[in-house]
């Protein structure tokens, strides 16, 4: 049972509009090396996917250099492997899309040309390690037309925007939901925003919806079909972290200094990321370093506590540095002290500064600035 | 178009390295890990690459599979190249004779049509043990100015240690007049550091010579380079004045790899204006546990570390779990320590297990450095005193 793979790189930018401005919400960098888009990368070529289409639809250059030909997920192939899919403008109207619909509408030849059977979609929006073929499975099992992957889990806050599922007993989903601030805290079956069905089903369903017009994948295809298609749902058991929020994203990261965690996403070695050669991390006469998590190249002469470290990260003497995330090539100057802080990449933060976010409020440094 | 290169890079990785030991009993020599991420070979092959050298013959003969692995296409190093690139010469069988490479000299004769389909000016001939940082085009450059036939990269050592070396005498001008293969009385410090640039069409009359001549040991370091000087041949000492490591012994692969240490260490690696490229491994970033200390080392991604760290080098995938303690010590990747465990001036190769409450090594003890195996298993309690060489699992008395 062969499928194709579509990964939306864009789709939530406006969630973590702060990391996003600059990039795809595909290329933020997570867990010290990695970046978000990795995982459902990995979860594809780890599931036997090795053609995978990745949409994406603007400041994607981050993107393209951090994906390359693909080599690093063993992606780069004659036959298949990993594709890029731009924005597809017409001459006269040359908008960008809007939504999950128009964007697939850009690919319909992708869709048609491939010929797998089945086809995954995925965003960028979650770290989790899934088998895809075990969805296929259930999906081929339950004569389903569409299978949507869902996980249980509380709404963590009054900014995400989440869609949750009515079951029947037999997993079929029957109706569809949009949480708001509201609903806080409740435990729902939340949508994953993982799609497995037929690819020419996918075909025919974009083609039949742009002759009527439609605009929203979930609202004017998936849940208006809920009684003429066989809509099943998959509930995902494992590790999931969406990334839906500043604040969530602050979270997650901290969650991998859990060694469950970080066992279950990193223990087999199979998470992929653009290669990148840095020296070891090393560690001076005085450095003390407490439940962290240190890339290599790093330079550690202060302190570092619940934190996460990037690539290239140079701590100076009697720097304190705690409840923080600390990205790429970032120089944090002797005796500062930084706490509940995220530094994008390339940040200096000079020497005896005191910058101090709270825990469920942290302070967002963005890339190249100077403090 | 007739393509061409000025200058091929001809590499001898096929030593066996016996004063290495355990740690070369299923690898050569230039596989052996150093520096925490890094194998001895990633030195010659990022100074070619780093020099503008595209061309490397890599020649292997002694336990070659973990070398070829690792070298595989050359993708680490940029060297996959359509024409050019980096290749595994291993010895093979022709049609009229067949024969292992016996001597250095050898090897690179059995494969000078491998030179000679790049048709180059300049032949450069490396050796796979050392640790430095060179820019090889600076010697090339000096070979062709002085118009040289032969040009032998040098290095000053301390008068006692010359007698380990190849010494060169040398005129005012550069000029070498005399050989001294490890002489009692040195006549000067110079020391070859087994670099040669070769005019090309003279390595091959030397070569093609030295072949036919049965009483040759077909080295070149006692055949082709005195054959080289008695015919009147111009060759020239470039000094060489960085940081330069031959590791072929337990001790000097030891002290390489703590020169690495230190915030101004002897042997910077961080550098990044010359970069030592390496196949990288894939694993997350280290985790140091609540109650680790790591203080003055070098540990490398997909590490945990849950005890104490001090003045060691840890490859990836290390554990050192628990109330464990490593100290001037050398870990190798995929090593557990186990619980309150002390490891001290020892080096511990790949995938080795230590168990819980195990001693290894012998405190303040720099000169006796006790050597754990590949993959080798030491159950809980063992204790293995200084300079102790161990390639078999060690068992409990029961």
């Amino acid at each position: 049972m062969k499928a194709v793979g579509i990964i939306f790189s864009n789709i939530h930018d406006n969630d973590v509009s702060e990391l996003a401005r600059i990039r795809t919400l595909g290329s933020i960098p997570f867990g010290g090396r990695y970046r978000l888009i990795d995982f459902p990368l990995s979860n594809m070529v780890n599931s036997g996917i090795d053609t995978v289409g990745i949409i994406t639809k603007n400041n994607y250059q981050s993107l393209m250099d951090h994906v390359g030909s693909g080599k690093d997920w063993d992606l780069a192939r004659k036959d298949g492997g990993v594709i890029l899919l731009p924005p597809y403008g017409e001459l006269q109207n040359s908008t960008l899309y809007g939504s999950r619909l128009e964007a697939l509408k850009g690919i319909t030849s992708f869709i048609f040309r491939a010929d797998e059977d089945f086809v995954v979609m995925t965003d960028c929006d979650a770290v989790c390690r899934i088998n895809y073929g075990d969805v296929i499975e259930s999906h081929v099992r339950n004569r389903a037309d569409i299978t949507l992957v869902y996980k249980k889990r509380a709404i963590k806050d009054e900014n995400e925007k989440a869609t949750t599922f009515d079951l029947d007993k037999d997993g079929r989903i029957t109706g569809v939901n949009y949480k708001g601030e509201n609903d806080v805290g409740e435990v729902d079956n939340c949508f994953t925003n993982i799609f497995v069905m037929k690819r020419a089903f996918l075909g025919d369903l974009v083609m039949d919806s742009i002759s009527r017009n439609k605009k929203h994948f979930m609202k004017d295809v998936i849940a208006a079909n809920l009684k003429s298609m066989k809509i099943m749902g998959y509930e995902f058991k494992g590790y999931y972290a969406g990334i839906t929020s500043l604040q969530a994203y602050f979270e997650s990261n901290l969650s991998l200094l859990k060694q469950k965690v970080s066992h279950e996403l990193f223990g087999d070695r199979s998470v992929f990321t653009k290669i990148r050669d840095s020296a070891p991390t090393k560690y001076g006469n005085n450095a003390v370093v407490k439940n962290s998590m240190i890339a290599d190249g790093c330079e550690i002469l202060g302190e570092v506590e619940n934190s996460i470290l990037f690539r290239n990260v140079k701590v100076g003497r009697g720097a304190v540095i705690k409840n923080s995330i600390v990205m790429q090539n970032s120089v944090l100057g002797e005796n500062c002290s930084l706490n509940c802080i995220i530094t994008d990449k390339n940040v200096t933060v000079t020497d005896r500064k005191n910058l101090s976010g709270s825990m469920n409020h942290p302070f967002y440094i963005g890339k190249g600035i100077m403090v | 178009m007739i393509r061409k290169k000025k200058c091929v890079a001809m590499l001898l990785a096929g030593g066996q390295g016996s004063r290495l030991y355990a740690l070369t009993s299923n690898i050569a020599k230039p596989a052996v890990s150093f520096g925490g991420k890094y194998r001895i070979i990633d030195f010659p092959l990022s100074n070619c690459v780093n020099s503008g050298i595209d061309t490397v013959g890599v020649l292997t003969q002694y336990q070659p599979l973990v070398l070829n692995d690792y070298i595989g296409n050359g993708q680490p190093w940029d060297l996959d190249r359509s024409f050019g690139g980096v290749h595994i010469l291993s010895p093979y069988q022709g049609k009229t004779s067949s024969d292992w490479y016996k001597g250095t000299a050898n090897a690179i004769y059995q494969n000078l049509h491998f030179i000679k389909q790049f048709d180059p000016d300049y032949v450069l001939v490396l050796s796979g043990d050392h640790i430095y940082k060179m820019n090889y085009s600076i010697m090339v450059n000096y070979h062709i100015l002085k118009n040289a036939d032969c040009t032998i990269s040098a290095i000053r050592v301390p008068i006692e240690e010359a007698p380990r070396f190849g010494i060169l005498n040398v005129k005012k001008d550069g000029t070498i007049y005399e050989f001294e293969e490890k002489p009692q009385k040195p006549k000067s410090t110079l020391a070859s550091m087994g670099i040669y640039v070769f005019s090309a069409k003279k390595l091959y009359k030397y070569l093609e010579e030295d072949n036919l001549d049965p009483k040759s040991s077909n080295d070149f370091g006692k055949d082709i380079l005195p054959k080289m000087l008695a015919c009147g041949e111009k060759m020239l000492a470039y000094e060489f004045s960085g940081y330069w490591k031959d590791v072929g012994t337990i001790s000097s692969l030891y002290e390489a790899n703590m020169d690495l240490l230190g915030e101004r260490p002897k042997f910077d690696i961080f550098d990044t204006s010359w970069k030592i490229q390496s196949r990288s491994p894939l694993a997350p970033p280290h985790y140091v546990g609540d109650g680790a200390k790591t203080s003055n080392s070098i540990i490398m991604s997909g590490s945990e570390i849950f005890g104490d760290v001090e003045n060691s080098v840890l490859a990836s995938d290390v554990v050192v779990k628990k109330g464990a303690k490593v100290r001037n010590s050398i870990l190798m990747s995929g090593v557990t320590v186990g619980e309150n465990s002390v490891v001290d001036y020892a080096i511990v190769d790949e995938n080795a297990v230590i168990g819980k409450n195990c001693f290894i090594g012998e405190e303040n003890s720099a000169e006796n450095i006790s050597v754990l195996g590949r993959g080798i298993t030491v159950c809980d309690g063992a204790k293995i005193g200084g300079g102790q060489i161990v390639d078999k699992d060690v068992r409990g008395k029961k």
